[in-house]
């Protein structure tokens, strides 16, 4: 059984090491490009707001990461639906990689929220803004996604009701956007929700911003995504690694198992000789 | 039908013998009523106060029950003996969903007399109204409660992710219940609920229905 999954690892690692290098550097070196262009284009191009003057321009921060924030939210209650659908352990891990990521970009929103309605309104928070609270609710019920997960012991289980939770909050964000919008009383006009009531250099500015974000989303996923990958292969290896040292001990005399502590090793240094010796 | 019937049964019946859900859930209610008077210092509440004062509570007391609902099962093999069983396996969110409804409708039998006996809220118009408000709401609980409470029962800290599951999931359903409620505990007001709370509520209950009916097999499967 340890063979079985630790071999196909071990040949994807071989085959997938350079490509997968190579499209994690040009993500990366993309969304630095968008990231410092859409920055140039708030300072330099997007003119400064008539009422609020500079403070305004931590809208092209605030309302992308919203954005980006609550699509990964969303995205991962379809990514889970995959994972219920197909039961690859894949779909569960971008699912887990999208709502971490999201959760981070939930607390930049937060902060930069709490900031701009400290500017603009003089308090750090403002509960007659329907976005601001539906958000802030939105983050509470994804901060316990990572409690339950981390609270169920048997890998299958906790891949399945970490699904179901996320199906079930991904759902829940727009029907709670409707609730609250419904609760608020509209006393602040939403000037600033969306694009198509913005000046054209600001809208541009806006939707660059929203691109570098998005694309710094992608970025992070991507190496969450390779690093979780990297480290089940570690384990894969280390385990196989284990068992075969092991199996050499058992058939080994008693002086020879007292010369061996194998587990502690790095794993590069213990899989070679343990790989020849499985040959 | 049959199977959600002989569940609801044994539900009830395991409830009536063992008492371990319903008195504790109507105690916490007027204990509840008793720290509010004091936290608030007032002998005499209305409006959107009172409609806040009576869902926080009803909410608080349901989550006791939540936390309950699957722990008998989950330790004493019920749920594996049900999953011998030949049966469709939705009958067990419908037969927990309706034991929770069941519990909250006792609880509110005892909890909204004792509000109004001990905070004195100002019930302007007809009952009826606040009754078809509480029971809209009372579905909205029991069906998120139940998912919450599956979600939570076989996880290591069940009695902390209950709640904490339970509680942002519940809030449109506070917002579309104390609104509601808002205005039938107003002194002068004439209006009655207003209909976008109701259909908020209703909208929620069956989404939530659905979404539970969907995805409750898959918490059942081991």
């Amino acid at each position: 059984m340890i063979n079985s999954s630790s071999r196909p690892a071990r040949s994807d690692a071989r085959r997938g090491g350079g490509p997968a290098r190579d499209r994690l550097l040009a993500l990366s070196l993309t969304t630095a490009a968008v990231m410092a262009l859409a920055l140039a284009l708030v300072f330099f191009y997007a003119p400064l707001d008539a009422e609020q003057g500079f403070l305004q321009k931590i809208f092209y921060v605030h309302v992308p990461l919203a954005i980006v924030a609550l699509c990964g939210f969303v995205g991962a209650a379809l990514l889970a639906v995959m994972h219920l659908r197909t039961r690859e352990a894949r779909w569960d891990a971008r699912a887990y990689v999208a709502i971490h990521v999201s959760l981070i970009f939930g607390v930049a929103t937060l902060i930069t929220g709490s900031i701009w309605a400290k500017g603009s309104w003089g308090h750090w928070w403002v509960w007659d803004e329907p976005t601001l609270v539906s958000f802030l609710i939105v983050f509470l019920l994804y901060a316990t996604y990572q409690p339950l997960r981390f609270a169920i012991e048997d890998p299958e289980r906790q891949a399945r009701y970490a699904s179901v939770f996320a199906v079930t909050a991904g759902a829940f964000v727009p029907m709670n956007f409707i609730a609250v919008r419904l609760a608020s009383s509209f006393v602040h006009p939403r000037v600033l929700g969306s694009t198509s009531n913005l000046p054209g250099p600001m809208a541009l500015t806006f939707l660059v911003s929203l691109a570098g974000v998005a694309l710094l989303y992608l970025t992070l996923c991507s190496y969450e995504l390779t690093i979780k990958r990297a480290r089940g292969q570690l384990r894969a290896l280390r385990r196989l690694a284990e068992a075969q040292a092991g199996a050499v001990e058992a058939s080994a005399s008693g002086v020879r198992r007292e010369r061996s502590p194998a587990p502690v090793h790095p794993a590069g240094t213990v899989a070679a000789p343990a790989s020849r010796g499985g040959a | 039908m049959r199977t959600v019937a002989t569940l609801l049964r044994k539900e009830l019946l395991v409830e009536l013998r063992s008492l371990q859900s319903v008195p504790g859930m109507s105690l916490f209610a007027i204990s509840t009523f008793v720290v509010f008077h004091f936290a608030l210092n007032r002998n005499t509440v209305e409006g959107d106060l009172a409609a806040g004062i009576l869902w926080v509570t009803l909410l608080f007391a349901a989550i006791l029950g939540v936390n309950r609902l699957f722990v008998a099962d989950a330790e004493e093999g019920g749920l594996e003996g049900f999953l011998l069983a030949p049966v469709d396996r939705s009958a067990m969110l419908l037969a927990k969903a309706l034991a929770l409804l069941v519990y909250l409708i006792v609880l509110e039998l005892v909890a909204v007399p004792a509000f109004a006996l001990l905070l004195d809220p100002s019930f302007t118009r007809s009952l009826a109204s606040l009754v078809g408000v509480i029971a809209l709401g009372d579905v909205g609980v029991a069906v998120i409660g139940t998912l919450v409470a599956a979600l939570a029962v076989r996880t290591r800290a069940r009695d902390l992710l209950g709640p904490l599951l339970a509680l942002p999931l519940l809030v449109p359903v506070v917002i579309g219940a104390a609104r509601a409620s808002a205005p039938l505990l107003t002194v002068g007001s004439s209006s009655g609920p207003s209909a976008r709370w109701l259909l908020t509520l209703g909208l929620y209950d069956l989404l939530f229905g659905l979404i539970s009916y969907a995805l409750f097999d898959f918490l059942l499967e081991d």
